[in-house]
């Protein structure tokens, strides 16, 4: 058998030129009269080295990246076909320090199979805890996944265990698993290079969260900024669906599972997980109220889990390895691994998974390598655009839920964006009251008119217009959207906005606040 | 008539749109995708026509359509650039970047240009926040840009 290559057609690798190096190697490959066989794997999460083409070789493979088209007969002609040596050479994938260093038990196989290859799957511990699950009773899974201590990944670290049962509990002719896959969080990319890179297993997590609560459909939420994760996900299911996985009798038991993937329309509150169920049921996705929970009235009135894609991608290694296996990893109350995105101004931007734990300065300086522009940080943004900013007095905190809420921060979906000292926190600021104006669903005036009021106490700051006073305004208006808001859009958007105010008070002209005045 | 027989396609295709969805459990999105991605914006006649099929009143279509920012009620041009305005993007010179492309093509946000080439869009995250900065054109995406490679990306298509 000839050599096999691997290139990623990960979004983020496609974004760099990873088709035009796959199509080059082919054509170069054709032409020197090779046999081989290039297969499109996942994404390694290395992404400041995408395209990172691999060569298996039988000491394992060996990285080269990142590749432009204009390499690919170089690195031929110095034997890349047998790991030869290269400027670009990484040596062995496995051995990287960047690889190396984490705990990757969600993203196990992402980037190192064929996404929609179930033969791959299969070989690197697929469909084990779907298996081990059907073997099982519903409240018995469900007490596993309670045990792990999974908390779910979309942002607000809930129990996922404790939403199963609840849905389990709850008597319902049909129920639903709907998986949040809205990502729409600037700094991360986590659920995507699970849907482009290791689709079965958000499949199997789907399917076991069916067999434990008694639902019968699944649903995916993402995005229409998505559509390659889009295309592999339907694909996946076909192919599940025709090797008995997902239908009416789920690998030949007696439970039926089946699902479809669904897309949204540009509406970044669509991730609020009722929005997201308004908008499934092809209504305004406008928030509603809680109660009554999802768990209990959630997709067309039936009892519905809602969990983001890390949640129930997390859940097949759990049942596989049982809950002790996950649950011994992570700190104080946050339990497993954490697929922590390395983003923005940072040299080894990527996908860093690991044991919860870590702190800031870790991540940003020993891990990702500090800025890509070589500057000094200023400050980076954990979770999102409703996240805090951190300068780097803060970078000793940990990376979980608890520490995180200490410090008037979150982790939400665990990206971090890091900015360097040429970045003017005014105008983040302002960004997030933009942000929130523009995406703001509607339901209530403090977020609604708020954010638009947010702007322009801003914009007067901006221009030096008696700063002081303003500040002063911006905190109770800040301070009225934390209370009056029905969800966290309009809630959440007073952190990143007043702890830049907090920890950059140059940047708004004025003298540092005292905590009082916060 | 040029006029009429093109209404009726449009009829002819959004129906068969519709038969597609119909049965499918909330079907208004898929349905809004479809026709947008087959006429490049939603017709008038085909959000009476889906309001019609679905049993909703043209107000609940129109209201459900006008929620979403992905849907038009204008044709844009012949090819939509996204581009990313989000925190990560902005920490690689997003904000400078779409600044000199608005200038380079010579329009704003949601404009098309009078060539009816290329609209211009905001993005907020495509999820390429380690490629920063990051834009997609008619669905191919484009990571580590500067303003050179993007204006070079729109003289390259028709
Ligand atoms: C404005 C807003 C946006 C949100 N966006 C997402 C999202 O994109 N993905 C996600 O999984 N959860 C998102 N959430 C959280 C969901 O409402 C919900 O908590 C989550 O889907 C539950 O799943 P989990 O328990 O597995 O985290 C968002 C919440 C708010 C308020
Ligand atoms: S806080 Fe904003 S987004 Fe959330 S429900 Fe209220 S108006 Fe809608
Ligand atoms: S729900 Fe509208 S202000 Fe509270
Ligand atoms: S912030 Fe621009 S791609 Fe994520």
């Amino acid at each position: 058998m000839g050599a096999v290559l691997y290139v990623p057609c990960d979004a983020a690798a496609l974004a760099v030129g990873a088709d035009r190096v796959a199509e080059t190697l082919a054509e170069e490959l054709h032409s020197r009269n090779v046999d081989a066989q290039i297969v499109r794997n996942g994404s390694r999460g290395m992404h400041w080295l995408e395209p990172l083409v691999e060569v298996e070789t039988e000491q394992g493979r060996i990285a080269y990246g990142p590749v432009k088209p204009s390499d690919v007969a170089g690195l031929l002609d110095a034997g890349l076909l047998d790991g030869g040596d290269h400027t670009l050479c990484h040596g062995l994938t496995g051995e990287m320090p960047y690889l190396k260093r984490q705990t990757r038990l969600t993203f196990s196989r992402c980037g190192i199979t064929d996404p929609l290859s179930l033969e791959h799957y299969e070989k690197h511990h697929g469909f084990l805890g779907l298996k081990r699950a059907l073997e099982m009773t519903p409240a018995q899974i469900v007490q596993d996944v309670t045990d792990s201590g999974l908390r779910g990944r979309g942002g607000a670290g809930f129990p996922t265990g404790i939403k199963w049962n609840t849905v389990l509990k709850t008597p319902g002719e049909q129920k639903y698993i709907v998986c949040n896959a809205d990502e729409g969080d600037s700094g991360t990319f986590s659920d995507r290079m699970i849907l482009e890179g290791d689709p079965f297993v958000l499949i199997e997590g789907m399917t076991i969260a069916g067999i434990a609560t008694g639902a019968t459909k699944g649903y995916i939420y993402t995005r229409s900024e998505y559509p390659h994760a889009v295309a592999i996900m339907r694909d996946a299911i076909k192919i599940a669906r025709d090797a008995g996985i997902l239908g009416s009798s789920v690998m030949g038991s007696a439970h039926a599972f089946d699902m479809e993937v669904r897309v949204g329309a540009g509406a970044y509150i669509c991730g609020e997980e009722t929005s997201l169920l308004n908008s499934l049921e092809g209504k305004r996705g406008v928030v509603r109220a809680k109660p009554p929970l999802p768990a209990i009235e959630g997709l067309f009135g039936c009892p519905t889990v809602v969990n983001n894609v890390m949640s129930l991608a997390s859940v097949p290694i759990i049942m596989d390895r049982g809950p002790r296996f996950y649950r011994d990893y992570g700190v104080g109350h946050s339990h497993g691994t954490i697929p922590i995105q390395l983003t923005g101004n940072i040299r080894n931007s990527g996908l860093f998974e690991t044991a919860f734990g870590l702190t800031l300065n870790e991540l940003i300086y020993d891990i990702g390598g500090g800025t890509l522009s070589g500057r000094p940080v200023k400050a980076v943004q954990v979770g999102g655009p409703l996240g805090a900013y951190f300068p780097p007095s803060l970078f000793d905190t940990i990376f979980d839920y608890e520490a995180f809420t200490a410090r008037k921060g979150m982790i939400g979906h665990a990206g971090i964006v890091v900015f360097d000292d040429t970045t003017d926190m005014l105008r983040q600021a302002r960004f997030a009251m933009e942000f929130c104006a523009i995406e703001s669903c509607g339901k209530c005036t403090p977020c609604r008119i708020g954010s638009v009021r947010g702007v322009e106490v801003l914009d007067r700051i901006a221009k030096g217009d008696q700063p002081e006073q303003q500040v002063e305004l911006l905190t109770d208006l800040c301070d009225t959207m934390k209370m009056g808001s029905l969800c966290a859009l309009g809630g959440f958007v007073p952190y990143p906005v007043m702890s830049s105010v907090t920890h950059f008070p140059q940047d708004f002209h004025v003298k540092p606040l005292t905590d009082a005045a916060e | 008539m040029a006029l009429q027989t093109h209404s009726q396609e449009t009829e002819k295709e959004t129906a068969a749109i519709i038969d597609v969805h119909e049965h499918q459990e909330g079907p208004l999105l898929p349905i809004l995708h479809d026709v947008q991605e087959r006429f490049g914006y939603v017709p008038g006649n085909a959000l009476l026509q889906i309001a019609d099929r679905l049993n909703l009143s043209r107000a609940e279509v129109h209201g459900a359509m006008s929620f979403y920012h992905d849907f038009r009620k204008e044709p844009a041009g012949r090819h939509v650039l996204k581009v990313c305005r989000a925190e990560a993007c902005q920490s690689m010179g997003g904000e400078k970047l779409a600044d000199d492309i608005q200038r380079g093509l010579g329009i704003r946000w949601h404009e098309t240009t009078p060539d009816g080439k290329v609209t211009l869009e905001p993005v907020y995250c495509l999820g390429l926040c380690s490629c920063a900065p990051a834009a997609m054109m008619d669905g191919n995406l484009y990571g580590r840009l500067d303003d050179d490679a993007v204006l070079k990306l729109v003289e390259e298509v028709k």
